[in-house]
């Protein structure tokens, strides 16, 4: 093979030489493309090229020979970079195939339904700031009460898809009192603190909304607190209970809370990717996103979501810088 | 962005020195230099955090698992000069109920929270 490149070089060289013409040079620009598709190193090109003009010129000095041996030598080691970058390049290509696994599971495997329960308005967005989704939501239906988790998974690609999957299935075998959010929590540490590494670890807040007795209960695994809106007062209240990161101690214990809801309240549910916006200008306060929900309150659940979401990422000039996930239960 | 960990021994504690920002760019830096002690037998270890003005949770991972593997060895973790960001991030994800901090105390008697 490479005695076929060099009679070419050779050739081009020649034309080149003799002509000095633009056109030749582009002839030879275009022939450097199948050196470096037949992944000839550096130090042999000018092998070639110190070969073809040794037949084209043997007349020249001693000089020009021993200097093309000298620049051989000096080209080893960028031959040694080049050979070192491809191998990452083709790493990469690994890796990437393994993130397009990962948003695969993610997508198929891991899709939940918004839930359909009676006087419950729902409406929610959870958008990655890179390709794969460290933010995870997952809703329950059952008759007459709709629970919704919403999870922040530290760590990326194959590990937290995993990991997701993990929380989706030892949810969804959640029944009875079994499904009370306090007792959902420990479920689910239980699960996620064998299994899991040590830096990864899942902050978690669990909703569930009965529909008989207009009950929203809650609890929260370190998660950021969601925010219940009474329409009456037409203030926010902080809905936080105490709760340890899943993942962290195998004898968690979760308190768990409830509020009444009203017509015209909703519960808003975040990850930090909306409390922790970071513009130029620095954080967004709490107070900002919440003006946010009561330019909105008389919207449906979804256009809440939409409004805070766009609001949010042009505020970021449409670059997320973490994963961005609000979730609106809102009472009809 | 850059992040410094200074590592000092002062009676048997060890004693980190951290500045600059911990994301997820930076925090690599900061578990290797915590992994170089954590299997160290009952080690006490002080986490300095005055100069860090930003964390993300990636670096509260870090801490998560340094805080594991130094209590899984008899061990002790303190983390001391947290800004009011910092310690809420530790309020809400509970840590603070299991792992020894400390505010700054420029930010320990500021009357609004």
């Amino acid at each position: 093979m490479p005695q076929v490149v060099g009679k070419q070089y050779k050739e081009i060289l020649k034309k080149y030489l003799e002509s000095h013409s633009e056109e030749d040079l582009y002839v030879g620009q275009q022939f450097s493309r199948r050196f470096i598709e037949k992944e000839i190193a550096p130090e042999d090109v000018i092998s070639i090229h110190k070969t073809a003009l040794l037949e084209l010129h043997p007349e020249l000095q001693d000089e020009v020979w021993d200097s093309l041996d000298f620049l051989i030598e000096m080209m080893i080691h960028y031959g040694f970079t080049l050979r070192e970058r491809q191998s990452l390049i083709r790493k990469q290509e690994i890796i990437q195939m393994e993130m397009n696994v990962a948003t695969k599971v993610q997508n198929t495997l891991l899709k939940t339904e918004s839930p359909i329960v009676e006087g419950l308005d729902v409406g929610w967005i959870s958008e990655p700031a890179r390709q794969m989704n460290g933010d995870y939501v997952h809703f329950i239906n059952r008759e007459h009460e709709s629970s919704v988790a919403v999870a922040d998974v530290m760590g990326k690609g194959i590990p937290a898809a995993l990991c997701m999957s993990m929380i989706k299935f030892g949810m969804d075998g959640l029944v009875g009192e079994n499904s009370n959010p306090g007792k959902a929590l420990s479920t689910i540490n239980r699960i996620v603190e064998k299994s899991v590494d040590d830096s990864m670890f899942i902050s978690m807040f669990y909703g569930k909304y009965n529909s008989e007795n207009k009950m929203f209960s809650y609890a929260s695994a370190g998660h950021e607190p969601a925010w219940h809106f009474s329409n009456e007062t037409g203030t926010f209240l902080e809905l936080d209970a105490k709760g340890l990161l899943l993942g962290v101690k195998v004898d968690s214990v979760y308190e768990e809370r409830s509020v009444y809801m009203q017509e015209g309240d909703f519960i808003v549910m975040m990850t930090d990717g909306v409390t922790e916006t970071r513009t130029e200008e620095g954080f967004i306060e709490m107070k900002e996103i919440q003006n946010l929900l009561l330019e909105v309150k008389e919207k449906s659940a979804s256009q809440i979501a939409e409004h805070v979401y766009n609001n949010l990422t042009e505020a970021q000039n449409h670059r997320l810088s973490d994963d961005f996930t609000i979730v609106i239960f809102k009472k009809k | 962005m850059n992040l410094q960990v200074n590592i000092l021994e002062d009676n048997s504690v060890q004693y980190f020195k951290v500045v600059g920002e911990i994301d997820a760019f930076t925090a690599p830096v900061l578990k290797e230099r915590l992994a170089t002690v954590q299997s160290v037998q009952g080690l006490k270890a002080q986490l300095d955090l005055s100069e860090v003005d930003y964390m993300d949770s990636t670096g509260l991972g870090v801490f998560v698992g340094f805080y594991k593997a130094v209590t899984a060895n008899g061990g002790h973790v303190k983390i001391t000069g947290l800004n009011r960001r910092l310690n809420r991030l530790f309020e809400i994800t509970g840590l603070d109920e299991i792992i020894d901090i400390e505010m700054r105390e420029s930010e320990d008697n500021d009357g609004t929270i």
